[in-house]
């Protein structure tokens, strides 16, 4: 036989599946497994924080489609603990070993936890990454509590508010920067999204956090103190500030790997503490950093949807046909969300722009296409309600457009005033708390080669947080 | 060769090759079939005409053109022929947008959970001609044609015996979307005065209305407010004007190509017959090897750089959908009708901002139709091979399809 004969896939959702997949679309016919710690055959998150807690999807509907037979072997309700990259071997929480020519890594993220010492442990707090998050959170939500606490207004924030208010609850979200999205699309778009918020009567809390969670006696959720002393009294809260990747079982293992990520090269190869890609493991999906060519000198790591599957197809090619014309994972960044009645797309990376205008629409439509600029060239574009023009921006992006773009868009404004977006710096503190919960110490692994990503711009790691 | 290196003298040669290809192409002689010659144009993507305006087959860089936001759907015709007020489908945004917002607000929830009813009508129109002719159809009189209006005027709320009246105006108003040289002299003389007809009509319609409102989508729109408030009236005459030529003269070419496609298939016919599931990658791939709408046109509101040229600002471009349907730069074996082709992004809807409304309506309509066709003619055959072919241009399909057979085949209740 050509090729591997046994591959192993950790981590049985998005991006392990379509990998599954495209190994057999690339003619791989050897012995193929899949292990996965969730019980549940691969499904898709997306909903989960739109469809599914509004009420109109039950989570068993989210099951991802298959696009063909893969016949591999499910290991599921297992999760993985351990790698052994001389032998060849996952070890499963339950003593089993599996052993491999080739492993994928597609583990994922898992949300940012708040921490027990400040009330995580009560009744009531929620976090929503996984089917069995989405239930418990629907089930709070249906039993109709009196004030729902959103901490953080990412994406995830956005959207649970947004669902809360449809299903006509009353909702404090608190956010650590200035508008909520700014660090993703800037301070610009973020003002025009806290115009969301509020007309859909959100109590937004900006510029503030969480100092502590407070429970009744049994344990239940009662309210929440934030930095600048003020209490909201809620029943449920729902945790939506960024997350971390599953990592903790390749600690050891000598591969660079905390919870920012897997680090692995172009090709999707994953890369040992010293820098070296390891021939036979590769990463895909939330989990994954990597050095993009758009966007030299730093590593990305994106939680978006279409990069799972797109990354999932590159390690799939570049598993099964070894080092021979491997190919590299350079798509363009896209992802969407649906909050407040509008949809928003995004492609390429607006947390790198120097500059933002705004080329379609108007921002008080609620329908609008921003272009954003890094020293002279277009890099990114959001569309917020028209999401059939992104293509073009995405071809111009790839072109290297200039910018401001020359556009004479009929629906541009009459003159393009290119305007700072502004990003949060990381040197901003923000009033009060100084931030997040602490990040738990992620991996006892040596710490990943250096990372020219980390003061430069740590913002583009920005995904669904 | 790149433009850049291409000399003057090349240029031109090569601008005149295809303004000439172009011109056959569109020749009556050659509507059966006007494929080989999409194919020898294709060998440059986009290239300038010889009478300035530009034409793209490639299918990027159709695909390119449809998304970009430097791009009109304004087609700039000469102003004489230019109406007092455009259609959403040659408008920009934002009245695009808010026309469109306010069509397809009425337009979808209308077609969610047709497709009972869509059977339903596929089985009484079969029923109904096989008896006054038996062993004999006309593929479109018969059903391609009936079908697709029905479903309109039902949908609109227009009366269904309108449909000579406006049918035939409708045919005359879509030869006016070709372009002028294939059009005679009556023709397009002939077209003002269809126009204003056409409007006098939708303004008795529309006047009806007011008085006997009913639940139909035109009632819909007239009593829909979108950002802007209520639509004008001239809007909704227009609006209204649109979607009844469109829901007439575009899915019966669909369902005419996609039976003459299945007879010349016979193997696609025969697994068609026992898996219903093959009508939707089917219905795909007939909008991709025949489609009813040939090409769009748009024009640039700033320099376009594409295919290693430069088309200026305020050009006219036409896109040759049916030519970057056949792009082997995209497709494997682009000239082979494969029914369950899975790698299949044809240009058959267009795309962008107007990717076509009611596709989910047509393809519905050419699966149902399609499948039934299939599953209650026993020994179909062609009776014309090629079919005589309508005048039209850009919506293009057969005038008739005699299609003969041994027996209709009862209806089974329309399993699957
Ligand atoms: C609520 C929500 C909404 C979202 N909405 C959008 C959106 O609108 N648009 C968008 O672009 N993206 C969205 N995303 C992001 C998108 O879902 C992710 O990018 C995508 O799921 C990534 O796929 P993945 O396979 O890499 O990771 P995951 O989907 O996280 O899958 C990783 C899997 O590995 C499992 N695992 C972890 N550790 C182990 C272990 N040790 N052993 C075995 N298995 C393990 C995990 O439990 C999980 O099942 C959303 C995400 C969430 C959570």
């Amino acid at each position: 036989m050509i090729g591997p004969e046994r591959i192993v896939v950790a981590g049985a959702s998005l991006a392990g599946l379509r990998a599954a997949e495209a190994l057999r679309d690339e003619g791989f016919d050897g012995e193929l497994t899949l292990i996965g710690d969730e019980p549940h055959a691969p499904y898709d998150r997306p909903p989960l924080s739109k469809a599914v807690l509004s009420g109109w999807l039950p989570t068993d509907r989210t099951v991802l489609p298959r696009a063909r037979n893969i016949d591999a072997r499910w290991l599921l309700g297992s999760p993985a603990t351990g790698v052994d990259l001389a032998a060849r071997r996952v070890a499963l929480a339950d003593g089993r070993e599996v052993p491999y020519h080739r492993l994928l890594i597609a583990t994922g993220t898992r949300a940012r936890p708040w921490p027990r010492q400040q009330g995580g442990d009560l009744h009531g707090v929620h976090v929503l990454r996984s089917r069995d998050d989405a239930d418990r959170l629907r089930a709070a939500l249906a039993a109709g509590p009196g004030r729902v606490l959103v901490i953080g207004a990412g994406f995830t924030g956005g959207e649970v508010a947004s669902v809360c208010r449809d299903l006509g609850l009353d909702v404090t979200v608190t956010h650590r920067g200035g508008a909520p999205l700014a660090s993703a699309l800037g301070g610009v778009i973020g003002d025009a999204v806290t115009r969301w918020y509020r007309d859909a009567g959100v109590d937004l809390r900006l510029g503030t956090t969480v100092r502590t969670l407070e429970g009744d006696a049994h344990g239940r959720l009662r309210r929440a103190v934030l930095a600048d002393g003020t209490v909201v009294e809620a029943e449920v809260a729902v945790v939506a500030a960024g997350a971390l990747a599953n990592t903790e079982w390749l600690n050891g293992s000598g591969l660079a790997a905390d919870a920012r990520g897997v680090v692995c090269d172009a090709s999707c190869r994953a890369l040992t503490v010293d820098g070296t890609p390891v021939a036979d493991v590769f990463a895909a999906g939330d989990v994954a950093r990597w050095p993009h060519p758009l966007y030299p000198g730093q590593l990305l790591r994106l939680d978006h949807w279409d990069n799972a599957v797109a990354q999932a197809r590159t390690a799939a090619h570049n598993m099964a046909h070894g080092s021979r014309a491997p190919r590299t994972h350079d798509p363009l960044p896209a992802f969407w969300s649906n909050q407040f009645g509008v949809n928003l797309k995004c492609v390429g990376l607006p947390a790198l722009a120097d500059q933002v205008v705004l080329t379609q629409g108007s921002l008080d439509q609620r329908q609008f296409v921003a272009a954003y600029g890094r020293r002279g060239r277009l890099i990114a574009a959001v569309a917020v309600d028209s999401p059939r023009v992104l293509d073009g921006y995405a071809a111009l992006i790839e072109a290297g457009a200039p910018f401001p773009p020359v556009l004479n868009a009929t629906d541009g404004p009459g003159r393009a005033d290119p305007l700072d977006p502004a990003f949060p710096r990381p040197a901003d503190p923000a009033p009060g708390d100084p931030s997040m919960p602490p990040t738990p110490p992620a991996s006892s692994a040596p710490s990943p080669q250096p990372d020219p990503s980390a003061s430069s711009a740590p913002s583009v790691l920005a995904g669904h947080e | 060769m790149t433009a850049t290196t291409t000399t003057p003298t090349a240029s031109t040669a090569h601008q005149h090759t295809a303004t000439v290809l172009f011109a056959q192409g569109l020749r009556y002689e050659h509507r059966a079939d006007p494929y080989p010659y999409y194919e020898q144009l294709l060998r440059q993507p986009v290239v300038r005409m010889d009478d300035g305006t530009w034409l793209a087959g490639g299918h990027r860089e159709i695909s390119l053109l449809l998304r970009d936001p430097r791009i009109s759907a304004d087609r700039l015709p000469p102003p004489q022929q230019r109406p007092i007020r455009k259609s959403l489908l040659v408008e920009d945004p934002p009245r695009h947008d808010q026309l469109r917002h306010l069509v397809t607000q009425q337009f979808v929830p209308r077609i969610m959970g047709m497709r009972d009813h869509i059977e339903a009508l596929v089985t009484g129109l079969l029923d109904a001609h096989t008896s006054a002719r038996p062993g004999q159809l006309d593929v479109v009189a018969d059903l391609a044609y009936p079908l697709p209006v029905t479903v309109i005027c039902e949908l609109l709320g227009v009366p269904r015996e309108d449909e000579a009246l406006f049918g035939s105006l409708a045919r005359r108003l879509t030869r006016g979307l070709d372009p002028i040289d294939t059009q005679t002299e009556d023709e397009i003389r002939e077209l003002q005065q269809t126009r204003n007809e056409l409007q006098q009509y939708l303004e008795g319609l529309i006047a009806r209305h007011d008085t006997a409102p009913g639940d139909d989508l035109l009632a819909g729109l007239m009593h829909s407010h979108g950002p802007e408030g209520p639509i004008d009236p001239i809007d909704l005459r227009v609006t209204l004007g649109l979607l009844l030529i469109a829901g007439h003269e575009t899915t019966v070419n669909l369902i005419a190509n996609g039976t003459l496609a299945l007879l010349r298939h016979p193997d696609a016919l025969a697994r068609l017959r026992t898996d219903p599931d093959l009508a939707t990658p089917l219905v795909e791939e007939v909008l991709r090897y025949d489609p009813p709408v040939q090409m769009s046109g748009r024009s640039t509101l700033a320099d376009i750089d594409l295919a290693g040229t430069t088309i200026p600002k305020g050009s006219r471009i036409r896109l040759l959908l049916a030519a970057g349907n056949r792009d082997p730069r995209r497709f494997a074996d682009p000239d082979r009708f494969v029914a369950d082709r899975t790698d299949n992004a044809h240009l058959g809807f267009g795309g962008g901002i107007h990717y076509c409304i009611g596709a989910t309506l047509a393809r519905a309509e050419a699966q149902i139709a399609l499948t039934a066709l299939a599953r209650r003619l026993e020994s179909p055959r062609l009776v014309a091979d090629p079919p005589p072919y309508r005048e039209n241009a850009i919506l293009r399909g057969p005038e008739s399809l005699p299609v003969s057979f041994t027996r209709l085949i009862a209806d089974d209740g329309g399993a699957g």
